[in-house]
């Protein structure tokens, strides 16, 4: 009962792809994501396992042995370094001051320097897509009261509000007699060394980027004849949102939200380095990093490891982010 | 007024959107008075063109009858039931029976949705069927408006903007509906593509008995496809007839100045023809004119044009009007 003369035969046979799969193609093909994504899921496996794959346990000393190297690492060290260093096999990448193995306390770190990555991201891709999404979707003084509430939270120096909380909650932590809620709070806190005020306390901040992002999406969206089809068609809002909108806008959304975490890693490092991230003798990429400062003349090496390790997870989340704008945006669609 | 199987009858149709100042607190300061005052009606299995020049309300217009923008004012009945009062879930249910198809094909497909997930939507979305039966209705559907039904798992960038416009056609069509909005459906296609999609839609109109508000601003387009003819000018229906009445006896300054802009494909009648060239733009919606809106720039304008609003009259049987000096 076909009423146009449009040709019925079935020549175009190819494979059907939606955009995603397509999106997925054109990742794939490109190298440098590829690679960074390997070296993304090699780590998290490596971090996931850490039990299993560290050779030593990250509190683990040996103060005979403590700013050991092996043999092979001179190279690295100052010319004169024979004369004061301890040499011996027992740790492959050494020890640091206290007689730890370096490897094991950067294995181990990867596993703080992730779960930071993952439970950041995953907070702020949350609550701002969330937000931004009501807000721009809702419209009319809502989105203004809703938008000038994260003016008003990204006026603060992000950094600032970081580092205050996480005294706050460090000196909670010293003061005692606390009960119930908060001191429940505090014994998981301990119990993960110290990760979860470090999760609040960014999470509580990087959702205002998300969530101007998602909005911004939304309203370039929620315009578009499709989203007014389905409400011809009778579709509720919240179905409006998951099928239609949430799709469209959630590309833009992860490729923002993985190039920022080489800047949530960035953080936990930082704060660790300043004494206010994890707390020791939980390593962190940033902790080794600080402890190992003043001995940077001396022992290279122990600033070096953790150093190259976290440059190379930045590098590799970076081309990650590029490579997922790449695929997903479809103007580079040839 | 004749009441012969009125679908669908508008009533002092008046849609403002509020333009505000201020953030948080905010004030309105004026209205863009898209669709002001509009009435008429649609009888049953007919086509009604609506046609004006861009901004004249003629989108807003179909859009609020379908209540897709909620009217400021007045009424839309669709067989006697007052749209204008319906909410949720009541809303939802007339939805079935009036669909739109919209202007540009690339944007009205979602392009994350397969052809069968959007053309299913509608089935979905009111709980018609299993699954099963939904896919086989797609199917069905997608062989009524000229696609292969092997295309159904297909996403929407793979198709031509015909094709496209075919998928929001057969989409529209998913519910059964009476009355279809016709939004501009074939001004974003190549000409070649036009005639089939016009076709496509008379073909559809025959075999479901549908009714037609079909907007456009293509002249010959509309004369071909419709019964009536609805003219608009800055938010206002100036005139409305039966097309070839219209088109034989414009008496509204600026339906005639709007048909004589028609080129007509014999040079001999083509030389001799005389444009009426309207002096001035068309004012801005935000401040129309008082009185009838098109004084300022209608060439017979008297006194009395700036002052009152012209009345919106049957002159002749079918043939309505608003100008004070017919």
């Amino acid at each position: 009962m076909a009423v146009a003369e449009l040709p019925q035969e079935q020549t175009l046979v190819r494979k059907q792809r939606s955009l995603w799969e397509e999106s997925f193609i054109r990742l794939i093909r490109n190298k440098v994501a590829v690679v960074s994504l390997l070296f993304v899921f090699v780590l998290a496996f490596v971090a996931a396992f850490a039990n299993y794959v560290a050779p030593y346990d990250y509190a683990e000393q040996d103060l005979m042995a403590n700013n050991s190297v092996p043999k092979w690492m001179l190279v690295i060290l100052p010319a004169n370094a024979e004369n004061y260093v301890r040499i011996t096999d027992k740790y492959p990448l050494g020890a640091d001051h206290l007689g730890r193995d370096i490897l094991s306390r950067v294995i181990y770190g990867a596993r703080v320097s992730l779960s930071f990555a993952v439970v950041a991201s995953m907070v702020s891709l949350i609550i701002g897509t969330l937000y931004g999404t009501i807000s721009g979707y809702v419209g009319g003084r809502a989105d203004d009261v809703m938008m000038r509430i994260v003016d008003f939270l990204y006026a603060f120096p992000f950094l600032v509000v970081v580092i205050l909380l996480q005294t706050y909650f460090k000196a909670l932590g010293r003061a005692s007699g606390m009960t119930g809620f908060g001191a429940k709070l505090l014994e998981i806190n301990d119990s993960m060394g110290g990760m979860l005020f470090l999760f609040i306390a960014i999470g509580l901040i990087n959702w205002i980027g998300m969530a101007r992002i998602a909005r911004g999406q939304v309203l370039s969206y929620k315009r578009k004849e499709f989203v007014e089809a389905a409400h011809a068609v009778g579709a509720s809002n919240s179905r409006i949102i998951i099928k239609h909108l949430l799709p469209n806008i959630i590309g833009p959304l992860v490729v923002a939200e993985t190039l920022a975490i080489p800047g949530y890693i960035f953080t936990e490092a930082f704060l660790s380095f300043i004494g206010l991230g994890v707390n020791p003798p939980t390593p962190s990429w940033g902790i080794m990093i600080s402890e190992a400062v003043p001995a940077l003349r001396s022992y290279p090496n122990q600033v070096l490891v953790p150093a190259v390790f976290l440059s190379l997870t930045t590098l590799a989340f970076n081309f990650l982010g590029d490579g997922l704008r790449d695929a997903l945006d479809p103007r580079m669609k040839q | 007024m004749s009441q012969d199987n009125i679908l669908l009858r508008v009533e002092k149709l008046t849609k403002h959107f509020p333009i505000t100042r201020g953030i948080v607190i905010q004030k309105q300061v004026g209205a863009v008075q898209a669709v002001d005052k509009v009435s008429f009606f649609v009888r049953e299995g007919e086509t009604l063109g609506l046609v004006g020049e861009s901004g004249c309300g003629k989108s807003t217009t179909g859009r609020t009858i379908l209540q897709l923008y909620r009217p400021t004012s007045g009424k839309v009945y669709f067989r006697d039931q007052d749209l204008t009062q319906l909410e949720g879930e009541d809303l939802r249910h007339m939805r079935r029976n009036m669909q739109i198809i919209f202007q540009d094909p690339y944007a009205s497909l979602n392009p994350r949705m397969s052809v069968g997930d959007i053309v299913a939507e509608p089935l979905e979305v009111h709980r018609i069927g299993t699954r099963k039966e939904q896919r086989e209705r797609v199917k069905e559907l997608l062989n009524l408006v000229g696609l292969n039904p092997y295309f159904i798992n297909r996403y929407p960038h793979e198709f031509s903007g015909g094709q496209r416009q075919r998928i929001g056609i057969a989409r529209a069509l998913a519910l059964n509906p009476e009355f279809i909005v016709c939004d501009e459906p074939i001004s974003a296609l190549d000409v070649s593509i036009q005639a089939q999609v016009v076709n496509l839609l008379e073909e559809l109109q025959e075999q479901f008995g549908l009714t037609y508000l079909f907007i456009a601003h293509d002249l010959s387009m509309v004369r071909h496809i419709s019964n009536r003819i609805a003219v608009m000018y800055l938010g206002k229906v100036v005139e409305l007839a039966e097309r070839n009445e219209l088109y034989a006896n414009p008496l509204h300054p600026y339906t005639q100045a709007l048909l004589s802009a028609v080129p007509v494909p014999d040079p001999v009648v083509e030389r001799q023809r005389q444009r009426i060239i309207l002096q001035g733009d068309v004012p801005s919606p935000v401040n129309p004119p008082a009185g009838c809106r098109f004084h300022p720039r209608c060439p017979l304008a008297q006194e009395i044009c700036s002052q009152e609003e012209p009345e919106w009259r049957e002159i002749a049987p079918d043939h309505w009007v608003a100008c004070h000096l017919v």
